[in-house]
Formats: C-alpha cells, structure tokens, sequence
C-alpha cells in the first residue's frame, strides 16, 4: 500500500508538467487543462490501488497516462452544452511575470486556440507527436490506432495549422 | 494564424501551475492538510493526512507554519478542514488523554522509537534522556535521544517537553526554548522548580519507607505517600543498599 503511494507521488512531481501542456493542447484553455491534468492522475491513482505490484512496477507511465488524458479531455470537449475556448489570457494569473512572459502566455494561449479548431482526430495526432514530443509508435499505441493512420492525421493537422488548404478536408 | 511545428513544441514546455500536484495529492487523500487550533497552551498549527497528525507548532502565520513543514517533513501541504473530531482529540490530547495517531514516516527507526517512548511518558511526569536511551535498549545513545527530541515534528502531542535532564537543568527545547517547555511542564502540575532544586542537590529518587519501592520524583505511585515515609535517594545503589526495589511503572533502574 505505501508502495503505490510512493510511485503516485513520483507519478505526479515527474509527469504534472506534460499532462498539463497536454490538456492544454487538447482544449484549448488553461482552465481545463489543469482539469484534465487533476483528472488524469486522480483516475491514475485510483486504478493503481488496484493494479498487482508487477503490473505497477512494469508500467508505461507516460503511454498510459497520455492514454487517461486524451479519454479525460474527450469526455470534455464531446460533452454537449456551451464550450470554453478561448479566454485570451483573461484569467487569474497565479504569478505575474515580467512583460514577456506575458506576451509569450498570450502567443501561447494563440497557439493552443488554433489547435482547438482542428478536427479532433488531427488534433490529438498532432498533440501527441509535436507537442508531446510522442513516438509515431507511442502516439498510435495511445489513440489505439495504426501506425499509418496517426502520420497521416499529424500530416493533414499540421498543413491545417499552416494555413494550407486540404481539400479532403471534411470537419 | 500559422501555427510552425516550433510554436507546437513551446506548447508542450508549458509548466503546471503552482498548487496541482498538491490538489492532486490531496484529492487522493494523500497530501497533508493543516488548520490553526486554540488551545490551552495557545495557538498550534497541526498537519495532518490520513496515517494521522504529522507536523505541529506553535507558528505566528499560516505561511511561516507551511515554511516550516516543507522544510522538516518535505511534503506538500494544503490548507484544510481538519476531520469532525479532530478538534476534540487534540484538546484531549493536550490534557493528558492519548488518542491522537501520528504519522512518523520520513523519520529513522531510532527516532521512531525515541518519539514513541517519550509519548509514554504519562501527563504531569518526567523523565531523564537517560531513561528513554535505556527504555529504546540504547543506553548510551543519550546524547542522539537529545538530538532526536529537539527533531520531534509533533512537539506539544508527542511530549518531548516531558524528557528533562537528570542533574534539574530543564534542558532546551524546539517547541520554543527552555522557558516554554518549563511552561508547558508547569500547566501540567510539575512542580518545576522543586523538581530542579532536588536534582541540583543530587537527588534522583524519591523511596518510600512503608512500600519499600523508589520512583522518578515525579510518578504518580509514590505521590500519595506522607512526607514522613520520603525517603531522597541519589542514586540506585544508594536505593538498594536502604532496601528499596524500583517502581515497576516508572523504572527508576534497568
């Protein structure tokens, strides 16, 4: 028992970070990215409790976990009713910095707005590759899909964020 | 806009916000929370977490306190609402009854067993390091029982202040100095000066001439003797050369 809780508190100091830019990526604003990050490793812990201690010890910590995210982030952006995208920095911040951290929260918050208008399967490939810096192996074990679908999705979702048109582009 | 691979990849450094891994923990049940308490000897600041109490002092602020707690226990902490009875508990705990848990992890052994020895120590008692380095079946360890006391991150609950020095000098104290622990002694009953006066003359031992039994000056079986039955002792072959046994319950000698 204080086994799990040791590799959970582990868990969370090394992959917080990386969840919450992948929450981020994944909707669009810092709110709920740090609603997908809170979730995901609360999901996290709560199957730990129950896994064996090999299959805890054997884990693929990161796979797994970007696995929970994209399903906690879906269950957000599928859900019906008004949706949260883009907020322009308007929230709280919890430490003010200097005038370029600003300005970099806000060509950030840009960067995640237009990922936010990719279809979802674009999106999620292109999440994981280029901004989870995810293996074209690892990204297509977590969305559970081949390998030559993932790169191809990552290829359409990029040439959409460049502004290219695609014609076979059907949103 | 145009979105380069570059801009994607500055997304992914974005850092958490301060607090997350903490709400997360605490959403497990597994960070410490803490809570200002009044109590009798004040106001304690305790931390808490589901193995039971983990961190207590006396801090002026609840951020001197957090400060406090990362740099002893090195876990995080959030501010909470304490459980139902904890409020009961600690003033119970504070007058003597023992119902608290406490959650020790992160100390040595050693210092496990120091902590849980003085906490044996009953309310309005004392006792000399050298009893607690005897008790944990490390007699010579005194100077390190020391040392492990001052460390007690639960000061107040796990009674440290209780554990003094033989020759009646009070001894320090990391619940706030010599004079705070004679305080918190004093609200206890101890008679603290008389107890220093003893042990500044050499005193150990208090041995009764119609039980045949000697004792810390301080346990509570040889207080209902009269004075006329006292006997002062210096120490335990003077004991047993008068006749006298030890206490059972106080164990004035191995």
């Amino acid at each position: 028992m204080d086994g799990v809780e040791h590799v959970f508190e582990r868990m969370v100091h090394d992959h917080q970070d990386r969840l919450y830019a992948l929450g981020y990526a994944l909707t669009g604003n810092r709110h709920d990215a740090e609603e997908v990050a809170q979730d995901t490793l609360l999901r996290a812990y709560r199957a730990l409790v129950r896994y064996p201690p090999e299959r805890v010890r054997e884990l693929k910590q990161r796979a797994w976990l970007h696995r929970i995210a994209v399903n906690v982030a879906r269950n957000r952006y599928r859900r019906p009713g008004p949706r949260l995208v883009e907020l322009n920095g308007s929230e709280q911040d919890a430490a003010p910095g200097p005038e370029a951290r600003a300005l970099q929260r806000v060509e950030l918050d840009a960067v995640a707005a237009a990922l936010a208008c990719l279809p979802e399967r674009y999106r999620e490939a292109v999440v994981l590759r280029c901004v989870q810096d995810l293996s074209y192996a690892e990204a297509a074990e977590v969305l559970g899909q081949p390998v030559g679908t993932v790169k191809s999705n990552v290829h359409r979702g990029l040439r959409l964020l460049r502004g290219e048109n695609d014609e076979r582009f059907d949103s | 806009m145009s979105v380069s691979t570059a801009d994607l990849k500055r997304l992914g450094e974005v850092k958490a916000p301060a607090g997350l891994a903490e709400r997360v923990l605490a959403g497990a049940g597994l960070a410490d929370e803490y809570a200002r308490f009044d109590t009798v000897i004040g106001a304690v600041f305790v931390a808490w977490n589901r193995n039971g109490v983990s961190a207590a002092a006396r801090s002026r602020s609840a951020a001197e306190f957090e400060e406090y707690f990362r740099a002893e226990v090195r876990r995080p902490l959030l501010p909470g609402t304490p459980p139902a009875a904890m409020e009961h508990r600690i003033s119970d705990e504070l007058s003597g009854k023992r119902n608290l848990r406490f959650d020790l992890r992160g100390l040595t052994e050693f210092e496990q067993a120091v902590l849980r020895k003085a906490r044996e120590i009953p309310y309005g008692q004392v006792r000399p390091y050298s009893w607690v380095a005897r008790e944990i079946g490390h007699p010579s360890a005194v100077r390190a029982v020391g040392t492990a006391l001052a460390n007690n991150p639960i000061p107040y609950f796990i009674p440290c202040h209780r554990v003094v020095r033989a020759d009646g000098v009070i001894g320090n104290y990391g619940g706030g100095g010599p004079e705070a622990k004679k305080a918190i002694l004093s609200l206890e009953g101890v008679r603290v000066q008389q107890l220093a006066e003893l042990a500044r003359a050499g005193v150990r031992y208090q041995g009764v001439k119609t039980t045949g039994v000697y004792c810390y000056p301080t346990c509570h079986h040889g207080r209902r003797a009269l004075e006329r039955n006292v006997v002062w002792l210096h120490d335990a072959d003077e004991a047993k050369a008068a006749g006298f046994r030890p206490c059972k319950v106080c164990r004035p000698a191995a």
